[in-house]
């Protein structure tokens, strides 16, 4: 046993010392040269690197893009709260932006583009005493497959109340609001247009006809685009998508009216590279900024009004758009409030 | 004095007073004087740049040099080596712990202390050096005191393994769960933690009596021991059909079932919806010809099961063929001999034989099973599980830490459970069968029974994986897969493009940044996990020391803990002084080490426990050097749980996706990241070139891996037929 163990003792230098390189070997390498600017992004890939690569070019200033969904961001950003490697959060629905207000961990800046700016973007800035601003909005609408429709003879869904007709049985997928902010602007979007009581009737009704509560908010987009379901609720952006992609689909507005996302910009408290992030909010404010959207073939409605319209996009005109109710709805207690209600009553039952 | 010790005293002295103690850019917060440069070591900072509290480290390295330089005082050397080296230690976390970048860490230190004017950055070269030095110090005074029968190695190692999974998973993980008790407001109470632990949608059992879903705990455990089953059974009939019969295809085989485990997240479940959605092929054949009704099954229990046995079957195979193959004949031989049908041979010698292996198969797929993200993300439908549970409690519209942490830690409480299971089932019977003695015969033949039951679930198995790869592979250069299905290489070239610039040659495809980051970070953790495994399942397997159990246990803490809540951790760790690393490569490498190492420790525990001490001894005693003895005969018997650990730990640093969605920074993006991306956008052509790519890339390095670490030859198990003829010695 002795002699065993002898070898090892000789070996225990040699391990000792690869663990000493070892520890050289993480070291951590000197953090990242001064005057880079890190910025979290919540829209498609493609986008993120457009406005990145269009402010290099404006600025000179070099700017490294993580895309990141609103959950992720928010959750990166206050676990780093105490020494903030992120500089500025760049869209992304305007419900977490407003939360990250509330917890504050963003920074309040006024901009000069203010006055330019569509009445739903400067009222995201109101409501966030400063410390977000919306840079587009996304209406809330139904996608749904044209050629399985087309095949079973289905009329599209034009309206909220179209959802509960019985050939959709089973047809439809919505996300799982406690699990995507996209679901949650439905809920409380039926909630304003309805009341909540009549609200929560319509969805133990929409329950028969749904078939599965995701868990991403595009999710039911792509399953439509799929042919894997017929009938999805959706930011209609995320539809037109998978049509631009190829996919047999359409979107249409609810006839009822229809609640929207403020995809929106904050800049981080404790941020090491102001004046770069003040910079780069104001060119995401800019007409300029805001057209690499449509070139990348997103189409959210830009927030400022000088700012060219992508002929695709869904013309918020058109839409009868609610007066969305981001005070009350954005708040810590009633999101809590509406979503417990929701799991005792709606998914406690699904099946 | 030993040498060894003086050694890692001379380190210690290095990096208190010649490398830079602190990292990077934290060198000089804003409050700091001018101090003189980044390099700037301990001894130079406390003297010129009032960092005071660094100074007294230099007291346990005097005193060490002390008892290591003056002969007088050799009796009492241990003593005060285990007593400077554990001082040395504590000074350097608390005062690392309690001084953050803009003076004292909380309230409390203040108003005791009064106020600091200075700060200081996360540690550097000269800290990680000192830290070291001291914990080893600290071991060699154990060993010298008499623990551990006075081996400094074993000392040192346990020091070493303890040291860095405390650093490394105990600090993350303890930041995430200590918010189990959280009432919202910064408080802890065992009331708020009370009522997380026994909410009704985790526990209930609804779905027994009416129809209603069932409580999460209840769909993670069914959907964990069905995975574990299904994998294990699986594994089995591969690693026998590979090992014990006449199957000519074998190679084949092999490639077969190390496929799923180079594929990266969503893949998998990508093809298993084109194939079984409702608008999948197969669906659709089904009606056309025998007129099923097209449904959802596969979205839910069944779609998930099916993905996970497919993703977790080769690592249930990794640990099998291991032990199969050290299976020795002669016991075998020795049952038939004595008139043992086969099938009682079986029975009676080979099966309980193979038992660690089943175990440990069982085990990892069952831990595997309940970590797993990806899978119930894309296939879960209705149907909830607890990893998925937690990734929303974070990051859901809810934004629940606390409840993450609750159900974090009833996760946990389940492997444990786990594991106390599996030790019971093995018990302390020996397994060894590697031995010195005469070890020549020839594996027997399976029983009949077994073989066509090995038969029957392998190759079918093997088929449909092969179809699924098929489909992926060809899915890569279709137009739109599933609608236009028109060949293209447009998807690769948007991929891997290559051009001609003024500058030479220009990597102008959008996959290449993150595939160069991907294979730096596999490639560097890939050895580091192997060696910390395989040195852990030494540990474990053979030395004996009070509380080896709990410790095996705290080996395989990271592994049973989703990869999300992993994650966040880090970031809640390493994100601010005394460990700073986020934006860095190096969190990623740490944080592939330490979750990937529990694989190759259970690999290389699987694989010592068949060899038999008395090898160690016969090769020593027959006059042969300590260095020669690990390289002529430990390393080559663990040839299996090399590669193992190998081939698994390069893998999964490629592949995995949920550990890492939080640790991956602009500068660091990693390729499942970029991957999932495009799957979310619809973008599938691109992602599956992506994948198909990795794949390939994963195979060639996989061929290199066995190819370098070569094949075990254990007694004539491998021998061709013409020697079979030959007498046995």
């Amino acid at each position: 046993m002795k002699s065993a163990a002898n070898w090892i003792k000789s070996a225990g230098f040699g391990l000792g010392a690869l663990a000493a390189g070892a520890v050289f070997a993480v070291t951590p390498a000197p953090a990242k040269a001064q005057g880079t600017l890190t910025v979290l992004c919540g829209v498609q890939e493609e986008w993120c690197k457009a406005i990145a690569v269009a402010f290099e070019k404006k600025s000179g200033i070099a700017v490294a893009m993580s895309r990141k969904s609103a959950g992720e961001a928010l959750a990166q950003i206050r676990a780093e709260a105490a020494n903030p490697k992120t500089d500025v959060w760049w869209g992304g629905p305007g419900d977490p932006h407003l939360q990250a207000a509330e917890e504050g961990l963003t920074l309040a800046y006024e901009s000069p583009q203010y006055k330019e700016l569509q009445p739903w973007a400067q009222s995201q800035y109101k409501q966030s005493q400063g410390r977000s601003i919306g840079i587009y909005a996304g209406a809330l609408g139904f996608t749904y497959n044209t050629e399985l429709l087309g095949k079973r003879k289905i009329q599209a869904p034009k309206c909220w109340a179209d959802l509960l007709r019985p050939e959709f049985k089973d047809e439809i997928q919505v996300a799982n609001p406690n699990a995507s902010g996209t679901a949650y602007t439905a809920l409380a979007t039926l909630v304003q247009i309805f009341g909540e009581e009549k609200a929560f009737d319509y969805l133990k009704k929409l329950n028969e006809n749904v078939n599965q509560y995701t868990k991403s908010g595009s999710a039911p987009a792509a399953a439509v685009a799929r042919s894997e379901t017929l009938v999805g609720i959706i930011f209609m952006h995320d539809g037109i998508n998978q049509k631009i992609n190829g996919f047999p689909v359409d979107v249409s507005a609810p006839c009822e009216g229809t609640g929207y996302e403020i995809g929106s910009v904050s800049i981080i408290k404790g941020s090491k590279n102001l004046d770069a992030a003040k910079a780069f909010y104001e060119f995401s404010l800019s007409p300029e900024g805001q057209a690499t959207g449509a070139e990348t073939k997103q189409f959210q409605m830009p927030s400022n009004r000088k700012a060219a319209v992508p002929p695709e996009a869904p013309n918020l005109e058109e839409i009868r758009l609610i007066d969305y109710n981001f005070q009350k709805y954005g708040t810590a207690e009633e999101r809590k409030r509406l979503l417990s209600r929701w799991d005792a009553e709606i998914k406690s039952v699904a099946r | 004095m030993r040498p060894r010790s003086a050694i890692w005293l001379a380190l210690g002295w290095v990096g208190f007073a010649l490398l830079p103690w602190f990292a990077g850019s934290g060198t000089q917060p804003a409050l700091a004087p001018p101090s003189p440069g980044p390099a700037g070591s301990a001894l130079i900072d406390g003297l010129t740049n009032g960092r005071w509290w660094l100074l007294p480290i230099a007291l346990p390295l005097l005193l060490a040099l002390a008892v290591t330089a003056l002969p007088g005082l050799r009796a009492r050397r241990p003593a005060v080596l285990l007593a400077s080296g554990a001082f040395g230690l504590a000074w350097i976390t608390v005062q690392g712990f309690a001084i953050g970048l803009d003076g004292w860490a909380s309230g409390w230190l203040g108003a005791l202390f009064g106020p600091l004017a200075l700060g200081q950055g996360g540690f550097g070269a000269g800290a990680a050096l000192t830290a070291l030095s001291f914990l080893f110090l600290m071991t060699n005074g154990f060993a010298g005191l008499g623990f551990m029968k006075g081996d400094r190695f074993t000392a040192g190692a346990i020091g070493l393994v303890l040291a860095a999974i405390a650093a490394f998973v105990f600090l993350p993980v303890g930041y995430v769960l200590s918010g189990a008790g959280d009432t919202g407001s910064g408080g802890f109470s065992a009331a708020a933690l009370g009522a997380r632990l026994a909410a009704p949608d985790i526990w209930r059992l609804s779905c027994l009596t009416e129809a209603k879903s069932c409580g999460v705990v209840w769909n993670s455990v069914f959907l964990a021991v069905m995975t574990g089953i299904a994998t294990t059974l699986l594994g089995l009939a591969f690693a026998l059909v590979a090992v014990r019969t006449g199957f000519r295809a074998k190679k084949l085989l092999r490639v077969l079932t190390v496929l799923p485990i180079i594929t990266p997240p969503f893949v998998i479940s990508l093809a298993v919806i084109l194939l079984f959605g409702r608008n999948g092929t197969v669906t659709l054949a089904m009606s056309d010809w025998f007129g099923l009704p097209a449904s959802r099954w596969i979205y839910g229990l069944p779609g998930v099961l099916l993905t996970q046995t497919l993703a977790f079957t080769p690592i249930s195979f990794l640990v099998m063929i291991g032990v199969v193959q050290g299976i020795g004949p002669s016991l075998e031989e020795a049952a038939q001999t004595l008139r043992a049908s086969r099938w009682i041979t079986f029975r009676t010698v080979t099966w309980p034989l193979m038992r660690p292996g089943v175990a440990n198969a069982f085990l990892i797929s069952f831990i595997e099973s309940l970590a797993d993200f990806g899978n119930p993300l894309i296939l879960g439908g209705n149907f909830e599980v607890l990893s998925t549970k937690i990734y929303f409690a974070v990051v859901g519209a809810q934004n629940d830490p606390g409840r993450a942490a609750a159900l974090g830690i009833i996760l946990l409480c389940l492997c444990l459970g786990a594991f106390w299971v599996q030790r019971q089932w093995l018990g302390k019977k020996s397994y060894a069968t590697v031995g010195g003695k005469g070890d020549n015969g020839i594996p027997s033949q399976l029983p009949r029974g077994i073989k066509i039951a090995a038969y029957a679930t392998a190759l079918p198995w093997a088929a449909f994986t092969f179809v699924l790869y098929g489909l992926i592979l060809f899915g890569g250069f279709t137009e739109n897969w599933g609608r236009n299905n028109s060949l293209t290489l447009r998807h690769y070239l948007a991929a891997f493009d290559l051009s001609w610039g003024p500058g030479g040659l220009i990597w102008s495809g959008r996959a290449w940044g993150s595939l160069f980051t991907t294979i730096e970070v596999a490639a560097l953790s890939a050895p580091l996990t192997a060696a910390v495994g395989l040195l852990t399942a030494y540990l474990l397997v053979r030395q004996s020391f009070k509380g080896r159990g709990a410790f095996e246990f705290l080996t395989m803490l990271s592994f049973a803990i989703p990869g999300t809540v992993i994650g966040i951790s880090y970031i809640l760790a390493f994100n601010q002084p005394p460990i700073e690393l986020t934006g860095t490569i190096t969190i990623l490498i740490i944080c592939f080490v330490f979750r990937n190492m529990p694989v190759s420790i259970r690999a290389g525990v699987a694989a010592m426990s068949q060899i038999d001490r008395s090898l160690d001894e016969c090769s020593l005693t027959l006059g042969a050097g300590s260095v020669q003895t690990i390289r002529r005969v430990i390393l080559p018997l663990l040839r299996p749980a090399i590669v193992a650990s190998l081939v698994y730990s390069f893998v999964r640093a490629i592949t995995s996706i949920s550990a890492v969605i939080f640790l991956v920074s602009p500068k660091y993006e990693l390729a499942t990241a970029y991957i999932v991306g495009r799957v979310e956008q619809g973008d599938f052509g691109l992602a599956i070139a992506y994948s198909s790519a990795l794949i390939v890339l994963m195979s060639v390095v996989i061929a290199l891996i066995q190819f370098a670490v070569g094949e075990r030859r254990i007694g004539r198990r491998a021998a061709t037929p013409v020697t079979l003829q030959e007498k046995p010695v």
